[in-house]
């Protein structure tokens, strides 16, 4: 981890800002107050640098060239494989396929996994805070096997409710696949109750850590996971990085998704064989700089320390909670910081998310308005769309107090 | 860019009390949209006799560009010849396309939505109700109710 210092267990946040060369910008002539980190991640020095060197000193395409280039660059992506692994506490590397992240990698499991081993009668059991990338594959998937969709309900404190989980998971079910952290209402379902539950009657479980990983330390054995989606983009890493972990012999059983180069062993004119898991599932070239650079943020984000990430993550939301419902905001989603992340979402004073981000966004302060993707939540939650503020490692508690003043603007313009 | 280009008073007034925001009864051609993006719906009830609009009204929710652009369209085409409709919600989506500039006598309250065009993001909004008028005038509603389209 060169020119990372490893930095103690309480996070020095200024510090951690100058790490970040965008939030040297200013936006309307205002600081910059970047409140979306759910939706993407602004990216450290570290990591542009990364991709940067790797284009002026290593560039060449991967496991094809004898040259000392390709072998530089296929070794800097296996190199990141290695590092991803551990970071999720993988058993190996060859249990991460490298692919652009969440929506690629519910596909991959959906068409690959599913679809092979669904049938009629058969039960796959998601939840009512599912992102549409882990709800759509498993409509396709369900349409084509003739399996059926079942959801956990959403319970009333913004949690999932787990009273009919024993009914829920039962012998027809053969996948579950829930989020580690809802993106909508931070709520942070119990993946290892779960797992067990599942694993109990013979079915498989598939993690959606889009915002899980980014935010809390995951262990992928400890918590029984077998498929644990990863967004790099969404956790300081370059856009399109990212990855699927899945236990060796459930990759080994998976069909192959896209068929084409690398992924083959021979190729016959009327058949092929295919490569080893992870190989199997990658396909022509890859995103052979986003995941170096992936690698680099998991570096950076390792010395931060994962547990000091998440407690510099549960003061700020508790702080943000604590304020905006002061300032009148009804806040969704758990009030316990234990149970949940920090995407806050809020619906203040009868204005329109929109209106509010748009008149938020002249105070420099950028945060998300709208159904978040999550369209059926939205129906459960009885608003059109909704505003959400989002926090990581570099958010202040200053910056928490300039969306609050923010607030205060937009129902002077806006309120009734 | 000022904010005060966006939410002009006569848009925040429509905005805050919308006119013509009821159901109709009736015949009347009902269509329904909604904005993806946002997740707003709009439904625009039409009462059309001897070729004319003799009635208009919407419902739903949104965020002050759809309801002020719906507001504003109901009483912008109220009483006008089909054609005569159909050639404003035309003009009125080259406006929001910037290539047409009309003057406020041409335009009335509508005019205001002009400064949305400097909002690329916001043009959906302010053109959803329009949407849904012509889907109406063009007689694909379904009378008397329809489900959402998308």
């Amino acid at each position: 981890m060169a020119g990372i210092e490893v930095r103690s267990q309480t996070m020095d946040v200024e510090r951690v800002r100058l790490d970040f060369p965008i939030l040297e910008r200013g936006s309307h002539g205002k600081p910059l107050v970047y409140l979306d980190s759910a939706a993407t991640s602004q990216k450290p020095r570290a990591v542009i640098e990364a991709l940067t060197d790797y284009y002026e000193r290593h560039n060449a395409n991967i496991h094809r060239g004898v040259y000392e280039l390709a072998e530089e660059a296929t070794s800097m992506f296996e190199a990141a494989r290695g590092r991803l692994a551990a970071f999720i506490g993988a058993e190996d590397p060859s249990c991460v396929v490298f692919n652009r992240g969440t929506t690629e990698s519910v596909n991959l499991v959906a068409y690959g996994y599913a679809r092979k081993n669904l049938r009629e009668g058969d039960e796959i059991l998601l939840s009512d805070i599912e992102h549409h990338s882990n709800l759509v594959p498993w409509q396709f998937a369900a349409r084509e096997t003739g399996a059926r969709l079942r959801f956990i309900p959403l319970a009333e404190d913004g949690t999932l409710d787990l009273s009919e989980l024993g009914s829920l998971i039962n012998d027809h079910t053969k996948l579950v696949a829930i989020t580690g952290m809802s993106n909508v209402l931070g709520s942070i379902p119990p993946v290892a109750t779960i797992a067990e539950a599942a694993h109990a009657v013979g079915a498989r479980i598939l993690v959606d850590g889009a915002q899980l990983v980014p935010h809390c330390p995951v262990d992928v054995q400890r918590l029984g996971i077998d498929f644990l989606t990863v967004s790099g983009h969404k956790m300081l890493g370059p856009t399109a990085s990212g990855g699927l972990y899945g236990r060796r012999e459930l990759l080994e059983e998976m069909d192959p998704f896209l068929g084409g180069g690398e992924m083959i062993m021979r190729v016959e004119r009327e058949s092929s064989t295919f490569k080893a898991p992870p190989h199997k599932f990658e396909a022509g070239t890859m995103n052979i700089a986003e995941e170096i650079g992936l690698a680099v943020a998991v570096d950076y984000l390792c010395a931060l320390g994962m547990d000091a990430v998440r407690a510099h993550e549960k003061e700020l939301t508790r702080y943000a909670i604590d304020r905006l419902t002061d300032a009148g905001a009804v806040v969704f989603g758990p009030k316990d910081v234990e149970l949940r992340g920090g995407a806050v979402s809020f619906w203040f004073r009868d204005i329109h998310p929109h209106d509010l981000a748009q008149v938020l966004d002249q105070e420099g302060v950028c945060i998300r308005a709208g159904h978040h993707c999550a369209q059926p939540l939205m129906r459960i939650l009885g608003v059109p769309a909704t505003a959400r503020a989002s926090f990581y490692v570099y958010n202040t508690p200053r910056e928490v107090d300039a969306l609050v003043d923010a607030l205060a603007k937009a129902e002077a313009i806006l309120g009734t | 860019m000022a904010l005060e280009d966006l939410y002009k008073e006569v848009i925040l007034d429509h905005y805050k009390n919308p006119r013509n925001k009821r159901s109709l009864e009736g015949a009347v051609q009902t269509c329904t949209a909604n904005n993806p993006l946002c997740g707003d719906e709009i439904t625009v009830h039409t009462r059309i006799e001897d070729g004319r609009v003799t009635e208009v009204a919407f419902e739903g929710s949104g965020c002050s560009i759809s309801q002020a652009s719906a507001s504003m369209m109901t009483e912008a085409i109220d009483g006008r010849s089909l054609p005569e409709a159909e050639a404003l919600a035309a003009d009125f989506r080259s406006m929001m396309e910037g290539s047409h500039d009309p003057t406020e006598e041409e335009f009335g309250d509508l005019v205001a939505l002009k400064g949305v065009v400097k909002y690329p993001v916001r043009i959906k909004c302010a053109v959803l109700a329009w949407d849904v008028l012509q889907d109406s005038l063009a007689g694909s509603g379904v009378a008397g109710g329809g489900a959402p389209h998308a």
